[in-house]
């Protein structure tokens, strides 16, 4: 039987792409993290462009792998090309709503959108929302994480670090 | 990427290729000495803090071997893993041992030694990239946005032990003022281009020498005058210049360790 070929759309595409996760961070897309740059689509070819949230970050040959094979299995794509570029640099605010919010599910308190003037900032609580929290490791389980610790509540949360072109 | 060569001159590519080198293998064995300290830094949160900081370096590195593998230099793993130390234009400060012993036996490393050394270090570092922000070679302004990003967390947090150590314990301050001297000795060849000079400066890749120089002390004056210290000298004439391929023993054992595993099968998938 022969099948005539469907058309690939980007709205596609970005679909699937909501179902490739952050493999750190199983709750939260790579789209939501604002890792997609952009989808562009001839014909039945598929490229996509992905900016990594920093450099060191070993999951990065993870995620262009399942971004590869969530792409390939749409039956109506044909060749997949994944691109990894710097520029323009990936920054926390890139993070979509429904991010913040799935990163809250996952424990983690969202990076904030504002800084203080000294270039600190404030989080507060992943779990009760608390604001007296305090900084107990600026560096955390991975590269865009840091860990706190709510007095509140008594739990230690983790929070994703904001990053930004002004620092 | 893969026609970064299109429209470049030879003279302009060599230029870049010698400065990739300098910044790269700089990158390559501060994070392989910063990563010794796994398991070893004074306590668990440190332990995190660093090896997180040598993981982001390690990342900047294999940034800057990537855009030498665009200009069609090698891949990036062999030039990382395989050249010879007289070929490596690190500077001689990051390739030192980070004390006496071997970090698989008995190792007495000087803890004092390695947050002056950092704290130096990414300061220098800060400068430079800096400066690439503007450079006239446009892969290297993309990468140089993205590490200073990063390296906002590495300063602040090199700053702070920096700052408690020297306002701490009598014990502590004599500790950090010994490593002050022994990480300045080795200061020389850091914002030296060595015999690319000309080259670099003129293809405006960066900045001049003198100008980083003054970049750094600015950054660190600050600092050191609440801690009521002088801002250390800069040597004239560097006793090695790494950036002419000029090394102490240090950097060979940090070879052959680094890259043992690579060299038993440069063609293996890690
Ligand atoms: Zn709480």
């Amino acid at each position: 039987m022969v099948m005539a070929a469907k058309e690939v759309t980007t709205e596609r595409v970005y679909e699937v792409l909501m179902t490739v996760m952050d493999p750190e961070i199983d709750s939260v897309s790579i789209v939501d993290l604002g890792m997609v740059e952009s989808v562009t689509v001839e014909g039945n070819d598929v490229k996509v462009v992905l900016l990594p949230t920093f450099l060191g970050c070993p999951a990065l040959e993870f995620i262009e792998n399942n971004t590869r094979d969530a792409v390939q299995s749409l039956p109506e794509v044909n060749k997949v090309e994944v691109e990894v570029v710097f520029s323009p640099p990936w920054t926390s605010d890139r993070i979509t709503e429904q991010g913040h919010v799935n990163l809250r599910k996952f424990g983690i308190a969202p990076p904030p959108r504002h800084f203080e003037e000294d270039g600190s900032w404030h989080v507060d609580c992943a779990y009760c929302g608390s604001t007296y929290v305090s900084m107990e490791n600026i560096f955390g389980p991975t590269a865009c994480r840091s860990i706190l610790y709510c007095k509140s509540c008594k739990n230690v949360f983790e929070a994703m670090k904001p990053v930004s072109t002004l620092m | 990427m893969s026609n970064v060569e299109n429209g470049m001159s030879k003279a302009y590519k060599n230029a870049v290729t010698a400065l990739l080198f300098q910044l790269a293998d700089d990158e390559l064995l501060y994070a392989f000495r910063a990563s010794e300290w796994l398991g070893l830094a004074p306590h668990i949160e440190e332990d995190v803090a660093s090896s997180s900081i040598a993981q982001d370096s390690m990342g900047h590195a294999v940034m800057y071997y990537k855009l030498l593998e665009d200009l069609g230099v090698g891949s990036e793993d062999d030039l990382a893993h395989l050249r010879p130390a007289n070929e490596r234009k690190n500077s001689i400060l990051t390739e030192r041992v980070n004390g006496e012993g071997y970090y698989m036996e008995t190792p007495q490393y000087d803890w004092a030694y390695h947050v002056v050394r950092s704290y130096f270090y990414t300061q220098a570092k800060k400068a430079k990239v800096d400066s690439l922000c503007q450079s006239s070679y446009e892969p290297l302004v993309e990468a140089a946005m993205k590490i200073r990003m990063e390296l906002y967390y590495h300063r602040l947090h090199w700053e702070t032990w920096f700052k408690q150590l020297l306002s701490s314990t009598d014990v502590a301050k004599e500790k950090m003022q010994q490593a002050i001297e022994l990480v300045m000795e080795d200061f020389g060849d850091m914002f030296s281009f060595g015999k690319d000079k000309q080259a670099i400066e003129e293809n405006n890749l960066l900045c001049q020498e003198e100008a980083l120089k003054a970049s750094w002390k600015a950054s660190i004056a600050p600092v050191f005058a609440k801690l009521q210290i002088e801002v250390p000298e800069i040597p004239e004439t560097p006793h090695l210049n790494g950036r002419n391929g000029e090394h102490t023993k240090d950097l060979e054992s940090a070879l052959a360790t680094l890259s043992e595993v690579y060299r038993i099968d440069p063609a293996a998938g890690w």
